[in-house]
């Protein structure tokens, strides 16, 4: 180690608004499980007083992370990723369930939920795969073996169930993406979720028709030398509104109901404005809830502890994923963008850290990193203000619970460890 | 590139969301959401709505206080249900099914269990409701009717429904509202202004505490009482009057446009709508389809006016020079249009402007209003004209009063013959449009019209708009709108010839033998032919009775059109109980016993049973 401190070197920007953002999420939780009977911050029988515990935890978690040498995390990552399927596998004969998922194991003195500590493990692990000597992203077996990493926790989560978390494994796609998978593999997904949507809200019959004209139109417009074969384009067209032809039969046949009933809210395909008026009061009531709540703060808020509806819980989940809302309501316009910007600045920070590590190892991890705050981040409010369909999982940093608390807090913290040692390893 | 990638994407994310923030925050946010706001209830104090009173201060209609049982279910203990039935005076099976769906709608909140006890069923319950718990009793106010009679002026009032909501955010659930008449017209006034106090809720509903410590909150406003300028004691006499007869009755006050009496047959008694059987009895007037309790026909039933308009055609022929009062026109016991012969059953001979009048001449009429269409170089200009000055009487239009329903009526123009007969000066004429001389074409008018037309005569050329309010809080309204004179496009000296020919009307025509004592009226009987579609065939059916008059001829203090349905000549229904609404009006009383015994005991259900008897009928018969 040089003579320079660590705290010379660490990234404080990212730690400026790390603590910026834990301190508002857990003003938020008090606020909306204030009791003006008991008005301690320390009680640790209530919510906000057990949140306030586990920040302490937090805290202790990253002196230690900072503490640890950097390559620890490199040579340990498989071990980590081992480690954290195993406890996945054990929750079928051990877990504990809260509301309807088996995701926790019972500690005594707090639950301990393994998938948000599998993020972090499996971050590692992909990052090392990536980053060894042998792997070659380009290579199709490679590409199945990255894809397996981040798979087969997924695929472990999902019966417990809980497939909001599960899905949040595939944001690491995107560190593949980073190192080399070609784009078009992006293209064709984000064409696939683009034809799904448009073929709900219009129709199959619109969406072939405009795929036949996309194509005559490119074909028109090709210029003769053009390296771009017409063959593959055309088969991929086909394939698009076969695709188009059966996402009516996934959405009747196999999905069920109360998903339908998510989407028809999403997309507002549900045409008569009293019925959609009563999915949204049903179904959608979470969201109709948080929205109505955020709407009601305004641009300056109602004010710390002033805020009615979060008061009389009618937002459930209301210190967990809805926790926004408590932000929306009681502090307004001015609140919720404070919030978006300091997410905003962080992810670009943490991808300004990234590109600048030496190390794939450590730049990969940093990808990792990013996706999975980001498609929490972008999940998460998307969800309470209304924009995307209904799927609950935390918003980091805010969200009441300690073992994503942890989690969020060890993924940013071996990233800001890594970042500063860069100079020092070497390429 | 790679690079940028997720880096767009962190920004794009964050444009979006504060875009739909704003959306939210800014944009969809309004500062009085605090009522759609579930965790803040509202508790509303009513305040009592606001008295009605006639012109001379007598009561029409008051509140009552009502009594409904209510329950919390969550709170209700076992308890001796038979005792409790019984003492409730409700069956043992409606108790528990009502109280099961107050339970179901929610076991937290109050629901009623039963509605408006009688004030002796509150005083008996008063004493034991101590021992039940989980029920309690509420007071409300109803309306209180000191009057059988008016239900068509007065209206009544009835919970508001999603539409009356939506269209004004002041009301709430649960709360009453004017529906018709002057309940529905004034609502405003009469409401007042509920209290509010807003009280923070938890999501069980539970009370945590007033809200903003009530610094939102507001007190009642009392509702405030008012005059209408209907005569209690006249409305209630012609109403008696009305018995077993359809039609409608109007009396306006020349000198200020204000409506005396508005008399609808068949009517109802206001009080029917009013407390526990106040559905049934609805659904009963509403759905009589035949005689229409329901539908005020003394400002709704258009007809033709028959004779009475005849008096306004001799005002225009004598604006437009086209008669002057000894002008004479022969009738041969009627008078021809083109080769065929129309009936007239003045009796025949020369007649001029005031036998004209006073006998009712078809002949005279049709001949001077030829003569009006002879002044101008076209017929359409002609038929303008004339249009204006009818319409100047208020004809054709809703008059502008501040009463809640009512009818145009009609008035023919030069647009609507063209359309008929086509365009062009010869298509139509005087001769194609006879009927308007005698009032039996194509002019429609309510009994409201005719009154007010009446009383534009009685003042020599102008009226006030007819309305109903007299007094807001004790004080005389000044509404520009009624206290401002409205003019005829008629010549204030054309009036005295044709008033002289309805004084006459009653002095040796067509109403002779109607006559009151001490009191000179001028007047003008109405016999109008009625058709009606029976099985889809046009059958005519006893002709309708009207009169219009006013009385005294020199200061007019009453002006009133009567119409009966089937009721034969104007003089035998229409004109006596004209003359009888007169006489109790200026007099108080009644001298003529016989002839009021009469016109209260005589109904014409067996006229109005016979297109629904479905036999062969005679109409116009003579049986008295």
């Amino acid at each position: 180690m040089s003579g320079k401190s660590i705290l010379k070197r660490i990234d404080w920007l990212s730690i400026f608004i790390y603590l910026a953002l834990i301190t508002i999420g857990w003003v938020s939780i008090y606020s909306s499980t204030f009791d003006e009977a008991a008005p301690s911050i320390f009680d640790f029988d209530t919510l906000h007083g057990k949140q306030l515990f586990f920040i302490g935890a937090s805290l202790v978690a990253i002196v230690v992370i900072l503490a640890l040498e950097a390559n620890f995390y490199e040579r340990f990552a498989s071990l980590f990723y081992v480690i954290s399927l195993i406890l996945l596998l054990g929750l079928f004969v051990f877990g504990k369930t809260i509301a309807g998922a088996t995701s926790w194991y019972n500690l005594g003195f707090f639950n301990l939920q393994p998938s948000e500590i599998a993020k972090a493990a499996t971050a590692l692990a992909l990052a090392k795969y990536l980053s060894d000597i042998q792997t070659d992203i380009r290579q199709g077996r490679d590409q199945l073996y990255a894809l397996l990493i981040i798979l087969v926790p997924a695929l472990l989560i999902i019966p417990q169930p809980d497939p909001g978390s599960a899905l949040v494994f595939f944001a690491l796609v995107m560190v593949i993406f980073r190192e080399g998978l070609p784009l078009y593999y992006l293209g064709i997904a984000f064409i696939a979720i683009l034809v799904f949507i448009t073929t709900l809200i219009f129709g199959t019959i619109w969406v072939s028709i405009t795929l036949v004209l996309l194509l005559t139109l490119f074909l028109i417009l090709k210029k003769k030398k053009s390296r771009i074969r017409i063959l593959p384009m055309f088969a991929f067209t086909v394939i698009a509104i076969l695709f188009s032809f059966s996402v009516n039969f996934v959405f009747n046949n196999v999905f069920e109901q109360r998903h339908r009933d998510r989407f028809s809210l999403w997309l507002r395909l549900e045409n008569d404005p009293a019925k959609l008026e009563s999915i949204r009061k049903s179904i959608g009531y979470n969201t109709y809830q948080s929205e109505k709540a955020i709407e009601s703060g305004g641009f300056f808020g109602k004010g710390f502890l002033e805020g009615t509806r979060t008061k009389g819980d009618f937002v459930p989940e209301q210190h967990s994923d809805y926790i926004f809302t408590s932000v929306g309501e009681e502090w307004g316009f001015i609140g919720t963008t404070t919030v978006v910007l300091l997410f905003t600045f962080l992810l670009l920070r943490l991808v300004h850290l990234a590109e600048r590590q030496k190390t794939d190892f450590a730049r990969m991890f940093g990808y990792g990193v990013i996706s999975i705050l980001l498609i929490h981040y972008v999940i998460n409010i998307g969800m309470v203000i209304g924009l995307l369909p209904t799927i609950g999982i935390p918003l980091p940093f805010f969200s009441y619970g300690g073992s994503s608390m942890l989690g969020f807090t060890a993924l940013l913290f071996i990233f800001l460890k890594l970042d500063s040692n860069r100079l020092k390893e070497g390429i | 590139m790679k690079k940028f990638l997720l880096s767009s994407i962190i920004v794009i994310v964050g444009i979006t969301f504060i875009g739909r923030l704003s959306y939210l925050q800014i944009f969809s946010f309004s500062p009085d959401q605090v009522l759609e706001d579930p965790a803040i209830k509202a508790i509303y104090d009513y305040p009592e709505r606001g008295y009605i009173y006639d012109r001379n201060g007598e009561l029409l209609v008051g509140n009552q206080p009502a009594y409904d049982v209510m329950v919390i279910p969550r709170e209700v203990k076992p308890l001796d249900t038979l005792e409790f039935c019984k003492l409730l005076g409700i069956e043992k099976e409606k108790f528990i099914k009502t109280l099961n769906r107050a339970r179901v709608y929610s076991p937290r909140l109050p629901s009623v269990l039963v509605h408006q006890l009688s004030k002796e069923d509150y005083a008996r319950l008063q004493e034991k409701m101590r021992h039940y718990e989980g029920f309690y009793i509420q007071k409300r106010s109803l309306r209180y009717y000191d009057t059988n009679s008016a239900a068509n002026v007065l209206g009544y009032i009835s919970e508001v429904n999603e539409r009356d909501i939506a269209k004004n955010p002041y009301y709430v659930q649960g709360e009453l509202t004017g529906r018709t008449g002057v309940e529905k017209v004034y609502e405003d006034i009469l409401r007042g202004r509920k209290g509010v106090q807003y009280i923070q809720k938890d999501r069980f509903n539970r009370d945590i505490g007033p809200y903003k410590d009530g610094a939102l909150d507001t007190l009642p406003e009392q509702g405030i009482e008012i005059n209408i300028t209907i005569d209690k004691a006249l409305q209630e006499y012609g109403e008696r009057l009305m018995h077993g007869k359809w039609g409608g009755i109007v009396a306006i006050e020349p000198s200020s446009g204000e409506i005396l009496a508005m008399i609808s047959g068949p009517t109802y008694d206001p009080s029917l709508l009013v407390g526990r059987q106040r559905s049934a009895n609805y659904s009963k007037l509403h759905y009589d389809s035949i005689s229409k309790p329901t539908f005020d026909r003394s400002i709704s039933f258009e007809k033709s006016p028959g004779s009475p308009f005849k008096a306004i055609n001799a005002l225009i022929a004598l604006q437009e020079g086209a008669i002057t009062p000894s002008t004479k026109f022969t009738c041969y016991h009627g008078f021809f249009i083109g080769r065929s012969k129309k009936g007239c059953h003045c009796g025949g001979g020369v007649r001029n402007l005031n036998s004209g009048i006073y006998k009712s001449c078809n002949a005279y009429f049709v001949g001077a209003y030829k003569k009006i269409f002879e002044q101008f170089p076209s017929n359409s200009q002609a038929m303008d004209v004339w249009e204006k000055h009818v319409r100047s009487f208020g004809l054709g239009s809703y008059l502008g009063s501040d009463l809640y329903t009512g009818r145009p009526g009609s008035v023919p123009s030069t647009e609507l013959y063209n359309k008929w007969y086509g365009e062009g000066d010869n298509r139509w004429s005087a001769t194609t449009t006879y009927s308007n001389a005698i009032g039996q074409g194509e002019v429609n008018v309510t009994p409201l019209q005719l009154a007010n037309m009446t009383a534009a005569i009685a003042n020599r050329g102008f009226f006030y708009t007819p309305h109903i309010l007299k007094k807001i809080d004790g004080k005389e309204i000044s509404i520009p709108d009624f206290v401002e004179p409205k003019q005829t496009t008629i010549d204030k000296h054309h009036f005295e010839p044709v008033i002289q020919g309805m004084a006459d009307v009653y002095d040796k025509g067509t109403a002779k033998w109607i006559q009151i004592p001490d009191i000179e009226i001028a007047g003008k009987t109405g016999t109008v032919e009625n058709f009606m579609k029976i099985d889809s065939v046009k059958t005519q059916l006893t002709d309708n009775s009207v009169f219009v008059a006013f009385a005294p001829v020199d200061k007019p203090k009453i002006a009133l059109a009567v119409y009966i349905q089937n009721g034969y000549y104007g003089a035998r229904y229409a004109g006596h109980i004209a003359s009888l609404l007169i006489e109790k009006y200026l007099k108080g009383e009644i001298t003529r016993k016989d002839l009021e015994k009469r016109m209260l005991e005589k109904t014409l259900e067996h006229e109005y049973a016979k297109p629904y008897s479905g036999e062969e009928f005679k109409i116009n018969e003579y049986v008295w």
